[in-house]
C-alpha cells in the first residue's frame, strides 16, 4: 500500500532566504508521526505547505503527494477539495483560531455541513446539530448543551482546542495534522488534549501529523519523529530509537536538555 | 445591555447639556449686542432700547443663562432674533434638506466602498487591487468643494443633464425638481466620503484575511471566498462600523461647504446666516441639533458594534 502522505525533496523559500530544504519524509494512513524542533525550523511551514496553505510569497518547490494528489502547483480550487477531505488540522493558539463573533456550535456545524454534503448525506439543521453534539461527546466536552451557544472568549483554553479539534474531525480526514496544539494550554490541560488526540485517531484510524518542540509530548504520541533543525531534518526514526539512543549531535543535546529539565523539575518537587 | 444603554444615553445628555452651556458662553463672549446688528448701524439709541428689550439682550447674562437652560429643558430652541419665527420650525424645513442629502450620500458611499473595499484587499495583488487603493488616496486628497464644482461643470454646464445648484421654492412640493436638485450634491458627497472609506473597509478585510480563524476555515475545506463571507465580513464589519459613524458625522456637518456649493437651503446656510446676523437662538439651535446628531450616530455606532461583537457586550456588563 502506497503512503498517505509523501514529501520529497521540499523546499520552501522567500526571494531572499531559504526555509526549508532537502526535506523528505512519509506517512503511512493511520499511521502517527512526529516532528520535532525548534521555532523558526520551518516544522510549521511544512505543514502548510503539506495543506497548500503557505503564505502567498512563499515559493515551494519538490514533491507534496497527499492521498494520490500533488499539492505543489495545484490549482486552489483542487486544494479546496482537498482540505477537510483528506487533511484537516489543528493550530497552535485556539482564541485566534476560532471566528471570536460566531457561537462554537455554528463553528462546528460548517465543516460538518461540508463533510455531510460531500458524503451525499442529508443537511438539514437537526441533522447537522445531531452530528454537531456527537462531535462534541466525542472530545468529552463537558455540558456541550451549554457549549454550542458560547463564544470562544467564553470557554478555557482547554475547551476551546476541543472545539478546533472536534472540528477537525467533524471533516472525517485521513490526515490530521496538530501544530503544537498544547503549546498555548496549562501543564495538566496539555496531557489530557494530548490523550485525546491520540485516542481518536486510533479509535477512527487517522494518520496523525503532529509538530511540537516538546520531546516529552512527541515521545508520548508518535510512533515515528523526524527532528529538524534550520529548515532541514537532522535525524529519523523510530520514535524510541531517536528520543532514547539519538545519533545526531542536536538531538543528543535536545535529549540530553530536556532530561536535565526534568531531573531538575524532579529535584524541586 | 439595557444598563449599558440607559448609561450611554445619560452621557449622551450630559454631553448635550454640557455642549449647551459652551455653545451660549461662547457667544456671549463676543463683543457687542446683537440688537445693534438686527437695527442697523444708523439707528437711534431708543430703537437700540427696543430691539433689546424685544430680544431680552437687555437682560443680566444670568437671566438670559437661565431663561436659554429652562427653554431648552423643555425642548424649546426659542425665537429667532432677526424673523421672530420659532428655531425649530426653521431648522425642522432645513434638515428636510441636509438630512436626506447627508443620508442619501453616506448611503451611496456604503455601496461604493464597500464592495470596492473588500475587492481592493482580496485582489491586492493584481494590478486593479492595486489601482483601486490608489484611487481612493487620491480620492481622499480631493478638496470637497473643488469636486462639486467639477460635477457642476461637467453634468450642468456641459452635458446639461442636472441643475448647477438651488432648490424648488415649494421643496418636496415639487419632487422631480427636488431630487434631481440633490443629484450632484449627494454624488460629491458620497464620492469624497468613498475615498477614504474604502481605504478603511480594505484596511479591515486585509487583516482578516490575514486571521488565524479564516486560515482554520480554510484548513478545513472552506473556499478562500466562503471563508470571507462566513467568517471575514462580520469581523470586518466591527472596526468598520465605528469609522462609519464618525464619516456620517462629518458628512453632516461638512454639509455647509457643499450647500454652500449648490445653493442649498439646509442647516449649513441657515448657521451661515445666522452667524452673519449675530441671530444667537438660530446658531445655538443649529449647533445644539447638529450636536445631538452627531452624538446619537455615535451611540448608534456603538450599539451595533456591541451587538455584533460578543466580547464588547461582556465587557460592558463588568
Amino acid at each position: 500500500m502506497s503512503d498517505l502522505l509523501t514529501v520529497r525533496d521540499l523546499r520552501l523559500s522567500t526571494p531572499d532566504k531559504v526555509l526549508v530544504q532537502d526535506l523528505s519524509f512519509s506517512i503511512a494512513a493511520g499511521e502517527r508521526f512526529g516532528l520535532i524542533g525548534e521555532s523558526g525550523s520551518g516544522k510549521s511551514l511544512t505543514s502548510l505547505a503539506v495543506t497548500g496553505l503557505l503564505a502567498p510569497g512563499l515559493r515551494a518547490e519538490g514533491s507534496v503527494e497527499l492521498a494520490g494528489t500533488q499539492v505543489i502547483g495545484a490549482p486552489e480550487r483542487r486544494l479546496v477539495g482537498l482540505r477537510g477531505n483528506a487533511v484537516a488540522t489543528v493550530f497552535q493558539e485556539p482564541l485566534t483560531a476560532l471566528d471570536p463573533l460566531m457561537p462554537l456550535g455554528r463553528q462546528i456545524a460548517g465543516p460538518v455541513r461540508r463533510r455531510l454534503k460531500r458524503e451525499g448525506a442529508e443537511t438539514s439543521g437537526a441533522a447537522v446539530r445531531a452530528e454537531v453534539m456527537a462531535l462534541l461527546e466525542q472530545v468529552r466536552m463537558p455540558d456541550p448543551a451549554r457549549l454550542i451557544g458560547a463564544y470562544p472568549h467564553e470557554v478555557s483554553g482547554g475547551q476551546r482546542q476541543r472545539v478546533a479539534i472536534a472540528m477537525a474531525l467533524a471533516c472525517r480526514p485521513r490526515l490530521l495534522i496538530a501544530d503544537e496544539p498544547t503549546t498555548a494550554l496549562d501543564v495538566t490541560t496539555q496531557a489530557e488534549i494530548v490523550r485525546l488526540i491520540t485516542s481518536l485517531v486510533d479509535e477512527l484510524g487517522i494518520a496523525l501529523l503532529f509538530i511540537s518542540h516538546d520531546l516529552a509530548v512527541v515521545g508520548q504520541v508518535a510512533e515515528r519523529v523526524m527532528v529538524m533543525r534550520h529548515g532541514r531534518a537532522v535525524e529519523s526514526g523510530p520514535a524510541l530509537q531517536v528520543l532514547t539512543q539519538p545519533q545526531d549531535d542536536y538531538t543528543r543535546n535536545l535529549v540530553a536538555a530536556a532530561r536535565r529539565f526534568d531531573a531538575a523539575l524532579e529535584g524541586q518537587g | 445591555m439595557l444598563r449599558y444603554m440607559a448609561r450611554r444615553l445619560l452621557i449622551l445628555l450630559l454631553s448635550l447639556f454640557v455642549a449647551a452651556i459652551v455653545l451660549f458662553v461662547l457667544l456671549r463672549l463676543l463683543p457687542g449686542d446683537p440688537a445693534n446688528a438686527l437695527v442697523g448701524v444708523g439707528a437711534t439709541p431708543e430703537q437700540i432700547a427696543a430691539a433689546q428689550a424685544q430680544i431680552g439682550s437687555d437682560q443680566p447674562l444670568a437671566v438670559q443663562f437661565v431663561t436659554y437652560l429652562g427653554d431648552l429643558a423643555r425642548f424649546d430652541l426659542g425665537k429667532s432674533f432677526v424673523s421672530r419665527a420659532p428655531v425649530i420650525e426653521e431648522i425642522s424645513r432645513r434638515l428636510s434638506v441636509t438630512l436626506p442629502l447627508t443620508l442619501a450620500a453616506f448611503l451611496l458611499s456604503m455601496l461604493i466602498a464597500i464592495p470596492l473595499g473588500i475587492l481592493a484587499a482580496v485582489k491586492s495583488e493584481r494590478w486593479y487591487g492595486l489601482l483601486l487603493s490608489v484611487v481612493s488616496q487620491v480620492g481622499i486628497a480631493v478638496p470637497v468643494f473643488w469636486l462639486g464644482v467639477l460635477l457642476v461643470y461637467v453634468f450642468a454646464l456641459n452635458l446639461r443633464l442636472l441643475p448647477s445648484g438651488g432648490f424648488p421654492l415649494r421643496g418636496y412640493g415639487d419632487p422631480a425638481r427636488a431630487v434631481t436638485s440633490m443629484v450632484l450634491p449627494v454624488l460629491t458627497i458620497a464620492l469624497i466620503m468613498s475615498a477614504s472609506l474604502m481605504r478603511y473597509v480594505r484596511a479591515a478585510t486585509l487583516e482578516v484575511l490575514g486571521s488565524d480563524f479564516l486560515r482554520t476555515a480554510r484548513a478545513l475545506g472552506e473556499s478562500r471566498t466562503g471563508a470571507l463571507m462566513r467568517h471575514g465580513l462580520r469581523n470586518a464589519a466591527v472596526p468598520v462600523i465605528s469609522v462609519l459613524g464618525i464619516e456620517l458625522s462629518t458628512t453632516f456637518l461638512g454639509a455647509v461647504v457643499v450647500e454652500q456649493v449648490f445653493s442649498l437651503p439646509g442647516m449649513g446656510s441657515m448657521l451661515l446666516l445666522g452667524i452673519q446676523q449675530r441671530d444667537y437662538p438660530n446658531i445655538q439651535g443649529v449647533l445644539i441639533i447638529s450636536t445631538l446628531l452627531v452624538l446619537l450616530t455615535g451611540f448608534l455606532a456603538d450599539l451595533l458594534q456591541r451587538v455584533l461583537d460578543p466580547r464588547l457586550r461582556k465587557e460592558a456588563r463588568r
